[in-house]
């Protein structure tokens, strides 16, 4: 091994140029709009401050301290990690047994399959929400005409505040799970053969090769979707957006990104939302660390 | 080139009758001009089929309609007020207005409305028409209303022992009792979904209740006016007179209604439209409307809600006098009785209630009777969202977890929370001018 040793400074003055582009962009399109969304999370700009801009007020912690005591908030979050927590690991059991599906000999038509399964991924959500509605309507939808035969009254999906939630969430795995199924594929792909051949010989049958040799190499595609999946569904907006006109009905569908938007062009409090934006943003940097560390003792 | 002088040649033929016709100083004004109109919901769809007459009547002037959905209608237009994008006509709920006019995004029409032949206040329901006003300006006129009567079964309240619908809480109260105990216990009698704010908001304007005090800063839902409907609001629920469902929960309400799940509503002039078509034609009559119970007889009818829509000019707009034309030509009494059949909203000009439709229409005439007994709501722009605090605060109270007096305590608080900002603004104010 060679010694460490620093870069010469003309090869350190070319780095900085080749790197300048790349951090002038992140300087002003990320670091800035966060620090001056954190200032603003700092004060009471409200719907006064766009007709005289003196009105704004500096209240330090206040938002935050209003924001902890709205019920509204917590409610949001019940909502979120009950999207995360079910809707999440649902996405990558069903992506996971349908890569394993695609993956296998026996499977035809993978190409066609494959297609089928990651098309939803790349549709319209709001054309996707048009056919849900239908779907999940109660008087003409399918899935309430096809509960009728087995003698199931029809439930109200997205009326109904103790069905809303379920109908969102089906709907949200039926769309993303064909993504997850693609790099699992992939990751299925560039497990060696000679592995499974040498369990084989060993005598592991098909259960203990998916458990001591598939799952173990796919970890770091699983430990990437985890992460990915995690800040996705927690960015959980779009779907109730479209689907309940932002929260209905009463609140059962309200998430923490729906909360931040109404607060901010629903109320025009953007003092109050940008506070909402750092809550969300501390829960998901301290919920991907979880996720991080318990990979890494995974791994020693 | 020859499709090109063509077009040349019908371009100023369509050109021509405006030449001919710029007499009028309004006219040459807005030869060229191309008002951008926002109207929200299903009124923005169907004010596209009285645009071609407008546009007849003043050929210089084109009407670009954008429909906007209710649900996303407010963001929208505060987010193009600060984009610079606002359009130069637009529907506004008339609660809005306050809000709008103090960020200094409406135009004050007073000037305009005083030098209009087409129209005047009085013309106008009064208790509607003041809803345009906000700081002793006026930034709206009235495009239709909206109100909240009794709609009710009269084969069950004639069962009950009432030939006439009640006058007084009283004999409301007494209605809904006999209603429910003839019953067996399977139905309701009235039905207050739980999360409106409407109806107990329009219980304490009955009681005199002001619902803000000290000029608008202040909750005043604790006072004994208010507190007084909600305890009486609150028994209806305790006392199995009215189910304790949301809205939503509900599923089908006419089917309800038909079935005798309840037998009164109160709700507004668009469920005229919708009892008549969702009812099938041998239904039709065991539904009827009537105005508001009051407190006392003497008072009937009991006050309800000024609500509706109303036409406002942005402060940005570079075509005021052609959006101006625009909300004139709307308000015509023959214009709004057009858009009535078009739309099924309830014109704000009283001469278009003179003539058919409407004259005799027996069930929208409890519409008319109320119209002349509305009051408006505080004219704060943080109205919205008290109205929303409204059913969250008091849920727990309704459903006999917290006493009434509890709830509005909690309200108050919720409430004085919102107008912080306000007080603050206000007191600034004071202390400039006393400078």
């Amino acid at each position: 091994m060679a010694a460490e040793r620093g870069p010469l400074p003309q090869e350190a003055r070319a780095a900085w140029m080749l790197l300048a582009p790349g951090l002038a962009a992140i300087l002003v399109l990320f670091l800035v709009p966060i620090a001056a969304g954190f200032f603003l999370s700092l004060t009471d700009f409200d719907i006064y401050a766009l007709g005289d801009i003196d009105t704004v007020r500096f209240v330090g912690l206040r938002n935050y301290a209003n924001l902890l005591r709205d019920p509204l908030l917590w409610k949001a979050m019940r909502n979120t990690a009950l999207f995360l927590f079910a809707g999440g690991p649902l996405t990558l059991c069903v992506a996971l047994s349908a890569a394993l599906l695609l993956h296998s000999r026996a499977a035809r038509l993978k190409g066609l399959f494959r297609t089928i399964f990651f098309a939803p991924y790349v549709t319209t959500l709001v054309a996707v929400a048009v056919v849900f509605r239908y779907l999940y309507h109660p008087r003409f939808g399918l899935i309430d005409r096809g509960l009728a035969l087995f003698g199931i009254s029809p439930i109200d999906w997205l009326g109904d505040p103790r069905w809303a939630m379920p109908a969102i969430i089906l709907l949200a795995v039926w769309k993303n799970f064909g993504y997850a199924t693609i790099l699992l594929v992939a990751g299925l792909q560039a497990i060696p053969e000679s592995l499974y051949e040498a369990a084989r010989i060993d005598g592991a049958n098909a259960w203990q090769v998916l458990r001591k040799v598939t799952l173990p190499l796919l970890a770091p595609t699983l430990l990437f979707l985890g992460v990915i999946t995690t800040i996705g569904y927690f960015q959980f907006f779009a779907e109730p957006y479209v689907m309940t006109d932002g929260g209905k009905p009463l609140n059962a569908t309200l998430s923490v990104g729906l909360l931040m938007y109404k607060a901010g062009f629903r109320w025009w409090s953007m003092g109050y939302a940008a506070s909402v934006a750092f809550v969300l943003f501390a829960v998901v940097l301290a919920l991907t660390s979880i996720q991080f560390a318990l990979q890494r003792r995974s791994e020693t | 080139m020859a499709r090109s002088t063509l077009a040349l040649t019908l371009l100023l033929a369509a050109l021509a009758p405006g030449v001919v016709r710029c007499g009028r100083a309004a006219d040459r004004r807005a030869a060229t001009s191309t008002v951008r109109f926002w109207g929200l919901g299903r009124e923005g769809e169907v004010v596209r089929d009285l645009v071609p007459e407008f546009e007849r009547r003043h050929p210089g002037v084109r009407v670009v309609v954008q429909q906007i959905p209710w649900t996303a209608a407010h963001e929208k237009l505060v987010t193009a007020f600060v984009g610079g994008s606002a359009p130069d006509l637009a529907q506004l709920g008339n609660t809005w207005i306050p809000e709008f006019a103090a960020i200094g995004a409406l135009e004050p029409l007073d000037a305009r409305v005083s030098a209009s032949r087409a129209l005047a206040p009085s013309a106008y329901y009064q208790g509607i028409w003041s809803t345009n006003a906000f700081d002793g300006a006026t930034y709206g006129v009235p495009w239709y209303v909206d109100t909240r009567v009794l709609f009710y079964r009269p084969d069950l309240l004639r069962a009950a022992g009432f030939a006439e619908p009640p006058r007084t809480w009283s004999a409301w109260r007494q209605a809904m009792e006999r209603i429910r105990s003839r019953d067996g216990g399977s139905g309701y009698a009235m039905l207050l979904p739980t999360n409106e704010w409407e109806q107990l908001t329009i219980l304490g304007l009955q009681r005199g209740s002001t619902l803000l005090d000290d000029g608008g800063t202040r909750g005043a839902f604790g006072a004994p006016a208010f507190a007084g409907a909600a305890e009486w609001y609150a028994s209806l629920f305790h006392d199995r007179l009215a189910p304790v469902v949301s809205y939503t929960q509900l599923g089908n309400p006419y089917q309800e209604f038909d079935r005798g799940y309840f037998a009164m509503w109160m709700t507004g002039p668009w469920n005229l439209g919708e009892f008549r078509r969702r009812l099938p034609a041998e239904r039709q009559d065991i539904w009827a409307t009537c105005p508001l119970p009051a407190p006392d007889g003497a008072d009937w009818p009991g006050v309800s809600l000024a609500g509706g829509s109303s036409l406002a000019i942005f402060r940005a707009s570079r075509q005021k006098n052609a959006a101006w034309m625009l909300a004139e030509y709307l308000s015509e009494p023959e214009v709004q009785k057009r858009f009535y059949e078009l739309s099924g909203d309830l014109p704000a000009r009283r001469e278009a209630w003179d003539s058919e439709p409407l004259a005799g229409d027996a069930k929208a005439r409890a519409f008319r009777i109320q119209l002349s007994h509305v009051e408006p709501l505080p004219r704060v722009p943080e109205w919205e969202q008290i109205a929303q605090k409204l059913p969250e605060d008091l849920e727990a109270a309704i459903r006999g977890r917290q006493p009434v007096p509890a709830a509005l305590k909690a309200l108050d608080a919720d409430v004085d929370r919102i107008l912080e900002k306000r007080r603050w603004i206000l007191a600034r104010a004071e202390a400039r001018r006393g400078r």
